[in-house]
């Protein structure tokens, strides 16, 4: 392994780790300023110019207050739960390419931490990883809600896992590969090669799966408010807090660059316009996660695993027949 | 509008029955509802409204210590001693009514017979963290002295701010520059309510 790599990687991370944890606090700005113009409320107007400061009050504000661990609670799973969320979210990043290779003095820089070759399927199990964050930090809060949003943890995320890798399924195979930047390159033909045209129903059914993935607002039943205090969350005080809601919002990002590589096309071809398309898709994504937030109604718990048992994950496995027979003829 | 007319209470009306189905019993009944609701397209109207609205920006935030609203003549806020307009005196003759009548009992006054052996008062209190702004001080009030005031905000270091005599009263300046307000009263008019008096459809 020789030195330059080494750096490189290093610096990969850092700057993942840092753009992706800033990201998160412009993400929970946008969510606030979007689900309040779509309510015809203003949102954060105060704290600077357009209330752009408020990420940085938040900020200080998570950072400094105390960090109470409740009488009752098992202590060191308690502590560990938060980490486990936003590690893994960070974890799962290490596998997706963010922008097509460029060279910066003469140098060729590959933007994905790790192209290896099970990416798609390192992503999945990282992102399922993440289920131990509210499962753990549910059971050891000591608090008959946190439990309840653990137990509805456990099953979403287990239910969704299955809609997810069956919807993916058939991508593969058209693809014949697990690493992204393979299904990239497969689409890389403009808008008409994109795998949506080709897999529409495993788009919708990987996009469904996504909100159950990160608990947005159809789904949002893990930390649902308005029944269940905040679920999981609701023992949780100060920064231990703050790395929850990290890990979500570079969730919902990093499920966002997923499903525009997959499905829409990725960066392209690889020029510069690619890159930014790329944005732009990974931007609508995130947008659509705060428009449905905003107009959507949650389901019931049950709906959800009906829609996932009796509806979804059958047609997943007809789409994946399907176009295994496709492809065989 | 005419007595006739005001009599009158066959309002058009608009109410019609909603179209609700039965509940389905059958499997296949089930099936039928679930796929109607998925292909009606109604998660898009509901996707298409709240986008509607943030392109029209019609935004209904009142930016609050900036911007206030309106408050009805009627609001019973902190309350207010208000002056003579010919001699610029203050009103209250300390006759003690509101003290007796304050059901909370949270006015403490003290009076005293001055050089012109006229009634002059000394000490006057009202304890905020008891009165429940009843109103009965300035209902019984017979020189329209105490009064309620339109001010809401009561934020202060001190519990015991804006209840004094001297904190209440009318300020001098204020009142040579004849802007002190007179209380409308208990059975004051809402500005603009002709406009929003709306009949009630009996006939149904």
């Amino acid at each position: 392994m020789d030195t330059a790599f080494f750096i490189e990687t290093i610096v990969k991370i850092v700057v993942i780790l840092t753009v992706f944890s800033a990201l998160a606090g412009f993400g929970t700005y946008f969510e606030r300023k979007i689900l309040a113009f779509m309510q015809r409320r203003l949102g954060p107007t105060y704290v600077g110019p357009y209330g752009l400061l408020q990420i940085a009050a938040d900020g200080i504000k998570l950072f400094t207050k105390e960090d109470i661990i409740p009488a009752g609670v098992v202590g060191p799973i308690f502590k560990i739960a938060p980490v486990i969320t936003a590690a893994t979210a960070f974890m799962a990043a290490a596998a997706i390419p963010f922008m097509p290779e460029f060279t910066i003095f003469g140098y060729t820089v590959h933007p994905i931490v790790a192209d290896i070759n099970i990416g798609i399927l390192y992503i999945l199990g990282i992102m399922a990883v993440g289920l131990y964050g509210p499962l753990l930090g549910g059971m050891s809060s000591n608090n008959k809600y946190s439990l309840i949003s653990a137990a509805r943890g456990a099953s979403v995320f287990i239910s969704y896992e299955v809609v997810t890798g069956l919807s993916i399924l058939a991508p593969i195979m058209m693809v014949g590969s697990l690493s992204l930047i393979d299904f990239n390159n497969y689409q890389s033909g403009g808008i008409g090669s994109w795998m949506v045209w080709s897999q529409p129903v495993a788009f919708i059914l990987f996009w469904i799966a996504a909100f159950a993935e990160t608990g947005r607002t159809p789904f949002h039943l893990i930390a649902n408010d308005h029944e269940i205090i905040d679920g999981f969350g609701t023992e949780y005080s100060g920064m231990r807090w703050g790395l929850f809601f990290i890990g979500e919002y570079a969730n919902m990002f990093f499920i966002s660059f997923v499903m525009a590589i997959i499905f829409l096309g990725g960066f392209g071809d690889g020029s510069a316009l690619g890159a930014l398309a790329l944005l732009g898709k990974v931007a609508f994504l995130f947008l659509f996660f705060l428009w449905t937030r905003a107009a959507w109604p949650d389901v019931r718990p049950d709906q959800l695993m009906w829609l996932c048992w009796k509806v979804l994950m059958p047609i997943a496995v007809v789409n994946v027949v399907i176009t295994g027979i496709v492809l065989m003829f | 509008m005419s007595r006739e007319q005001l009599n009158d209470r066959n309002v058009q009306q608009n109410y019609f029955q909603v179209d609700i189905a039965d509940y389905p019993t059958t499997g296949w009944g089930k099936f039928k509802r679930v796929v109607a609701r998925t292909f009606r397209g109604e998660l898009f109207v509901g996707l298409w409204v709240v986008l509607r609205e943030m392109i029209k920006f019609d935004i209904h935030t009142v930016r609050y210590p900036e911007e206030k609203m309106p408050i009805g003549p009627r609001y019973r806020a902190v309350h207010e001693m208000l002056r003579l307009w010919e001699s610029d005196t203050e009103r209250c003759i300390g006759c003690g009514l509101c003290e007796k009548i304050c059901v909370a009992s949270c006015i403490r006054m003290d009076t005293r017979i001055d050089e012109d052996s006229r009634k002059e008062v000394t000490e006057y209190s009202i304890n905020l963290g008891r009165c429940i702004f009843c109103g009965y001080c300035a209902e019984v009030c017979p020189e329209l002295a105490i009064v309620h005031g339109p001010r809401y905000e009561n934020a202060s270091e001190q519990r015991a701010h804006f209840v004094t005599f001297e904190d209440m009263l009318t300020p001098i300046d204020v009142m040579k520059a004849g802007s002190q307000k007179e209380f409308e009263g208990f059975g004051a008019v809402i500005p603009g309510s002709d406009e929003s008096v709306k009949k009630t459809p009996l006939a149904y």
